[in-house]
């Protein structure tokens, strides 16, 4: 008996499929597009360790022999200075390498909060149902209700304009996405074989919710979550340039591009290129994400 | 059908009772006095501090005051602005006309190039179009609009002198509102060139809000209509020998169309969203901007009149789109 079973056995472990990490960057590897966008994103991600090597100047350090110079190709330019200064001598090429310091760290901690109490309220909601169900889906129907930057404006007026204030709010205006996602999720798997076994072998509450569902959930989570990592950048950005993000002198995006506003028709620089890298910064995630979403979400693989 | 529609409108009520809290909560959480800010009183006295209090109603309790809140709006009374001393809901109706202009602008706009390009996209899967229409789609998606905003205001009004840069018409014009549309009102005013200024100062604010909605759309129609065209009916439609451009055009068009129109309608939350932004970049006297310079100017009552009225548009665009819905799909109707 065991003689004839173990050929097969061997067999089968020959052909055992890739792990799950290789099968998933066959998918990802797939999308060409997907690859261009995870490469930009690592190189920002690099950019924005080694800031303080690569930046030539401090990205506060003001020169005022240089005011509102151009970038090294027009004339009038300084050759100290790539891509010129702005109106107090501030070295644009610096500034914008801290700045990415400060979108990446935005959308990892906006992101990151979403998720966790998403998550966590999704679980409660769709594991439990009734009335706790029902009372959290309201708060979030109530939190889509509103336009979600005029939310987070609102939000930030309350808790005092600021960086750590702006991602509180923006953090609580994306979260509702999550706790819809997860207890969706966790509504279709509950009922699932699986899940009973694990009841049926003495598995608690948590355990059941934490240990059994969540993985099975995990998919569209981690497609949503880097969606909302580039809203979050957009969103900081957008609230930043209202003046309600974080305080000049930061380095960051929006708020470069707030104080650049007055010299909009003089110093066309100052404006172009912060924005720039917020539209290359959110165009290389939304990138990244989609190739995640072809590779993770099994509804939409190929067969 | 209007089963349908009652029940969605009882739904909407916790979510509306919801918003009011929220938005009544607001005005209590921001930092600075409310009482010191509207009586605008210098070296106040403590008595008239509580002689103020009273008059307000802030001395009494916190559900009493929500209470008699609600009941004000439920009569149209959103209180007044403490800066201009105008009711809340004049000064909305004011404003109102001038962002739903815009607004219906950019989503024309964006219907208008955001549905034909993403049918394109779907008739030539693959082609270096479908790649193209599709990498145009997904930039307009991630834009920083405020920034695409400024980008145009450099080009078109700095370096081609196209465009005015702000306003919604030349200081030159002057007529009294009618409709609120300034391109109508310029119209009938008849006075010669009123309606080419109105026209040029609407163009550049309404790309910049159509860009996101426009590239939604576009994603959306491409990939509904990739599922339509796969069924069986399609087949048979082309079976029979029917021309592409029929096939297309009226028998996957329109079942692709429906979670298109869903689509659209969610655009409202965007547009609003957007308009904070891009009339703030135009200094376009709408909503947006209005909310904006109430936060600035810690003008509560309009903050929270002004947050209850907005998320009470989207909820009522949002129950019209599940209605339209409904209507367009019967077996949504019928299944719920």
């Amino acid at each position: 008996m065991s003689e004839a079973i173990e050929p097969v056995g061997d067999k089968a472990r020959l052909d055992t499929p890739p792990s799950v990490l290789r099968e998933f960057w066959h998918y990802f590897s797939e999308n060409r597009g997907a690859v261009i966008g995870l490469t930009i994103f690592l190189l920002l991600v690099a950019a924005a360790i080694a800031a303080p090597l690569l930046a030539p100047y401090s990205p506060t350090g003001q020169f005022r022999d240089a005011l509102l110079k151009p970038p090294i190709w027009q004339e009038g330019a300084d050759p100290r200075f790539l891509l010129g200064t702005d109106a107090v001598g501030r070295d644009i090429l610096s500034r914008l390498i801290y700045g990415a310091r400060f979108s990446l760290f935005i959308g990892t901690v906006v992101v990151i909060l979403a998720l966790v109490t998403g998550v966590i309220l999704g679980l409660v909601a769709g594991y439990f149902g009734g009335w706790l169900d029902t009372g959290i889906m309201r708060v979030m129907d109530v939190i889509l209700a509103f336009p979600s930057l005029l939310l987070a404006l609102v939000l930030v007026a309350i808790l005092g304009p600021g960086l750590m204030n702006a991602m509180i709010a923006i953090a609580l205006v994306l979260q509702p996405h999550f706790v819809r996602l997860t207890r969706a999720a966790v509504m279709s798997e509950r009922g699932r074989d699986y899940v009973t076994a694990a009841r049926v072998a003495g598995a608690g509450r948590l355990r059941l919710m934490f240990v059994t569902i969540l993985p099975n959930c995990l998919a569209p989570l981690i497609v949503q979550a880097t969606l909302s990592f580039s809203t979050a950048i957009l969103d900081a950005a957008a609230l930043g340039f209202l003046g309600m993000g974080a305080q000049p002198p930061t380095p960051e995006w929006g708020t470069m591009l707030a104080e650049a506003r007055e010299f909009i028709l003089r110093a066309w620089w100052v404006v172009t290129f912060p924005g720039l890298m917020i539209l290359i910064t959110v165009l290389a995630i939304n990138l990244t994400g989609d190739g995640l979403r072809d590779a993770l979400d099994p509804k939409l693989k190929r067969s | 059908m209007l089963s349908f529609f009652l029940r969605r409108l009882l739904l909407l009520i916790p979510t509306f009772i919801g918003v009011s809290i929220v938005s009544f909560a607001f005005i209590r959480l921001l930092p600075g006095d409310p009482i010191m800010l509207m009586a605008g009183e210098r070296g106040m006295s403590a008595e008239r501090y509580l002689e103020l209090q009273h008059q307000f109603g802030y001395d009494r309790p916190l559900v009493v005051q929500y209470l008699d809140y609600l009941w004000g709006v439920l009569q149209g009374d959103l209180g007044q602005s403490i800066v201009t001393k105008r009711p809340v809901l004049q000064e909305f109706f004011t404003l109102f006309p001038a962002t739903l202009e815009l607004s219906l602008c950019a989503i024309t706009i964006a219907v208008a190039i955001g549905v034909p390009a993403g049918v394109l996209a779907a008739v030539k899967r693959g082609s270096f179009l479908d790649q193209a229409i599709m990498g145009t789609a997904l930039v307009g998606y991630s834009m920083p609009i405020f920034w695409w905003g400024l980008l145009l205001i450099i080009l078109f009004s700095g370096v081609l002198g196209w465009t005015p840069v702000s306003g919604r018409i030349s200081l030159m014009f002057f007529f009294p509102p009618v409709t609120g549309f300034m391109l109508i009102d310029s119209l009938l005013s008849g006075q010669a060139g009123a309606f080419r200024s109105a026209l040029s100062h609407l163009v550049l604010p309404s790309i910049v809000l159509a860009t996101i909605p426009l590239a939604v759309i576009a994603r959306q129609t491409r990939s509904a209509m990739l599922e339509v065209l796969s069924e069986d009916y399609v087949r048979t439609a082309r079976a029979k020998g029917l021309p592409s451009r029929r096939v297309v055009g009226l028998h996957a068009l329109r079942n692709a169309l429906i979670p298109v129109i869903t689509t659209i309608g969610l655009q409202v939350g965007v547009l609003l969203a957007g308009a904070i932004l891009t009339e703030t970049i135009f200094s376009w006297p709408g909503i947006g901007k209005w909310m904006v310079d109430s936060v600035f100017r810690r003008d509560y009552p309009v903050i929270q009149g002004g947050l209850l009225i907005i998320a009470g548009i989207i909820m009522l665009v949002n129950l019209l789109v599940d209605v339209l819905y409904g209507l367009v799909n019967p077996r949504i109707r019928h299944a719920r």
